[in-house]
């Protein structure tokens, strides 16, 4: 039995009711399972459907185990392990706030460029940088601003999808 | 009538939630309810009242109610209902929640709330109920709208008693139950997704026949799957046993599927399981896990679990199969369906020649490992496997449908090793979660379930303590339940592992100050019996299986005796360890021994 840690993006479609967040994040930390990130919103307004997408980790026997106990959940519609199902695009949103001034203002600014962060909040001694993409470019980001004035950090955790033109939820076609 | 109270429903007279909930209740067939009044509930109980259509079990404390439940759901098969009120007498319900979880029990628990204005203001009795069970449910429900109250209800027998049975908890505010509610004519149930969809997996079957065809050393291992089936599926177990040879173990949960008595059946296997279940379960080339969840309890070491075997594990709980033990082939279903699949895919075939297997099996339940020896001088001390054992045979004299509840602890795994059953839904008792104090309630349900029927709760003395007060349920509704209890003056399965694993010192593990059993029958208008000698002990247990009402006996029983064989955590089959009256060797238990198989 391999032993290897593997991290898995799984998406799950759950009823948006009064504490169906509740019973998911209950059911990772009862049995010992990691949530690296978690988001969550209704995709669904109709269906009253959220989507929850976790990044998770742990041997594929502990994977398997989280895709199967989360099934089990009564308000769970479906759930989708991205990792393994194929190519998947995950983003992120950041929102980095950068104290400073001077040529370590400039410095921060253009890096952020470079990064396509844009600054949605400027003061004269700070930026609000936003930004998307994958946790390691978030990281990189913020990595390099730690030296430029690096304040205070927003992240969301990440969305992901599927790529091409196949959709998860079994009771839905394409639109 | 006002026009709004009567457009409130499909035309119905106007109702309050609290009859509406009954009406409900009657729709699915509900007959009895085991609760415990309170503030938040006593616009339910003034609906009771004015009804009698559905019986209501007063018990003496919460926990107590979901155990009754528990036990009448297992015996008959129905969906077992609680009623407690918000606050205390949910969190008292908790424990019962978490037994049924873990043993797979259909239960819809009713809780009271306090008002839905007040939820969250910290009011008297208030509790987030549904916070607390939601890990000790299978699911749960706050009802804040009178609309889908009726809905809700249903939905919550829905759940309870589809795919793997479970525990629901209904949470409901008492402007919910007091105010006006809709009844809601039976919406289409949203919970069809939830249902599996056809039968077994042909290819699945398809290859556990294949190897079914093959094996050398083929063996059943059937779990409470089994029971909750029903006895449909105990039925075609025998049948699939007959056909193909093969020997058949159990768990805990699944005995009683298939009749202990029957040469092909091997005993429990597991912890406190017979020799000759633990090494063909080592040593068999095929294991077919029918409704069985390779439980800590019945692997022992994991990476030791029949290690060289080919496995089929079936289950309606697909998170169940690859959860400890990766398998071979995973059959999805109810296990119904599965034995059925199996045994008509084996056809005419038939049954193979597994003499040699057989002859194996036939060496190591030579051994004996329940075996022991009692002193028959009548001052003897009474060793309490043979207290279990002469149970089992006078009440069989009885020739009476006997149901069986244990408490939990040494004398719970006697009363497995020792009292055999022939028929499903008669053995009672907490298995995954190990509750003391789940007999006496249980024996309740299962008398209010069965009032004709002989009800017998094998007990030890520390456990049966934890309940006592259901004597008093027990006295008000002259339930002839009968408490026989091994009284070792220890916490027994304590006191063996802190002999065996720590010194001998029996750190809080002695029974102090223990009540005198027969004037606490008294007490609780019972009739008590004690015997001390072995001498007294037939003639006490022909007393109490003759005597109509309730009976507590307490047989004392040697204190030092330990339950054997056991396999001790941490360790495989194979290393068991057998009591004083085996012979290690004889068992195969040698180093030699454990490289053959």
């Amino acid at each position: 039995m391999t032993e290897t840690i593997q991290n898995s993006v799984i998406s799950v479609l759950i009823e948006d009711e009064s504490g169906a967040l509740a019973r998911v994040v209950g059911l990772f930390s009862g049995r010992g399972y990691n949530i690296e990130s978690l988001t969550v919103a209704l995709v669904d307004a109709e269906q009253k459907l959220s989507r929850i997408t976790v990044l998770t980790s742990g041997t594929p026997m502990v994977i398997q185990q989280i895709k199967a106990q989360l099934k089990r959940l009564i308000p769970v519609h479906d759930v989708c392990d991205l990792t393994e199902e194929g190519p998947y695009v995950g983003r992120e949103l950041a929102l980095v706030k950068v104290v400073s001034s001077g040529e370590r203002r400039t410095e921060a600014l253009r890096i952020a460029d470079s990064f396509r962060a844009r600054p949605v909040d400027t003061t004269a001694t700070s930026f609000v940088f936003e930004l998307t993409g994958s946790p390691e470019k978030i990281d990189a980001f913020i990595e390099l601003m730690r030296s430029l004035g690096l304040a205070e950090v927003s992240r969301t955790g990440i969305a992901a999808i599927g790529r091409g033109p196949s959709v998860f939820h079994l009771n839905k076609e394409p639109v | 009538m006002t026009a709004a109270e009567r457009d409130a429903g499909t035309g119905n007279e106007a109702l309050n939630g609290a009859e509406v909930l009954l009406r409900v209740l009657d729709e699915e067939g509900v007959e009895v309810i085991f609760g415990y009044p309170g503030g938040a509930v006593l616009p339910i109980y003034d609906a009771l009242f004015k009804q009698d259509r559905i019986r209501h079990i007063l018990v003496r404390h919460e926990q107590a109610a979901v155990h009754a439940a528990e036990a009448y759901a297992r015996s008959t098969g129905k969906v077992g209902v609680v009623l407690v009120t918000s606050g205390p007498g949910a969190t008292n319900a908790v424990t019962g929640l978490v037994d049924a979880l873990m043993d797979s029990i259909p239960l819809v628990c009713l809780a009271g709330q306090v008002p839905t204005k007040l939820i969250g203001n910290d009011a008297f009795q208030e509790a987030d109920t549904t916070g607390i069970t939601r890990p000790a449910t299978k699911h749960n429900y706050l009802v804040r709208e009178p609309g889908t109250l009726a809905q809700t209800v249903r939905e919550a027998f829905e759940v309870a008693r589809s795919g793997r049975p479970g525990p629901v908890l209904v949470d409901l505010p008492k402007d919910i139950t007091v105010g006006k509610a809709p009844l809601t004519k039976p919406a289409l149930s949203r919970l069809q997704r939830l249902r599996h969809q056809g039968g077994p997996d042909a290819s699945a079957i398809a290859r556990t026949l294949e190897a079914m065809k093959t094996a050398k050393r083929p063996l059943f291992y059937t779990g409470g799957g089994i029971i909750n089936s029903g006895p449909e599926a105990s039925d075609l177990l025998r049948r699939l046993a007959r056909k193909t040879g093969f020997p058949v173990t159990s768990t805990l949960m699944g005995l009683g599927a298939f009749p202990s008595p029957d040469p092909q059946f091997l005993g429990m296997l597991g912890m406190h399981g017979s020799v000759e279940a633990n090494m063909a379960t080592h040593g068999c080339d095929l294991l077919i896990a029918l409704g069985s969840r390779f439980d800590d309890r019945v692997t022992g070491r994991v990476d030791a679990f029949s290690p060289n075997s080919f496995k089929v594990h079936a289950d309606i709980d697909p998170s169940q199969i690859d959860k400890i033990v990766p398998v071979d082939v995973r059959i999805e279903g109810d296990v119904r369906d599965t034995l059925e699949a199996l045994l008509e895919g084996w056809g005419e075939t038939p049954a193979r020649d597994l003499s040699t297997w057989w002859n194996q099996i036939a060496s190591w339940r030579s051994v004996d490992g329940f075996g022991f020896t009692q002193d028959m001088t009548p001052s003897a001390i009474i060793r309490p496997q043979h207290a279990v054992r002469r149970l089992y045979e006078l009440a069989k004299e009885t020739g009476r449908d006997t149901f069986v509840s244990t408490e939990v602890g040494q004398h719970q795994m006697w009363a497995a090793q020792h009292f055999q059953f022939d028929k499903p839904n008669r053995w009672l008792t907490s298995g995954g979660l190990g509750t003391m104090g789940y007999g006496l309630p249980a024996a309740v349900g299962a008398q209010v379930a069965h009032p004709d029927a002989l009800v017998i709760d094998i007990a030890g003395e520390a456990s049966t303590l934890m309940n006592i007060q259901e004597l008093g349920t027990i006295a008000q509704y002259r339930l002839p339940v009968k408490i026989f209890i091994l009284n070792n003056h220890y916490m027994g399965m304590v006191r063996q592992w802190q002999e065996l694993l720590h010194g001998s010192r029996y750190s809080q593990s002695y029974s102090e100050a223990l009540p005198d059993f027969v004037k606490l029958a008294e007490a609780f208008h019972a009739t008590g019996m004690r015997a001390t000698h072995v001498g007294e002990l037939d003639d006490v247990i022909r007393r109490m299986l003759a005597h109509d009402g309730p009976v507590v006996a307490d047989i004392c029983v040697a204190e030092g005796e330990n339950c054997y064989p056991m396999i001790p955590s941490g360790a495989a089959h194979n290393q068991m360890l057998l009591g004083p009256d085996q012979d290690s060797e004889a068992a195969g238990l040698t180093e030699e021994g454990k490289m053959l198989v």
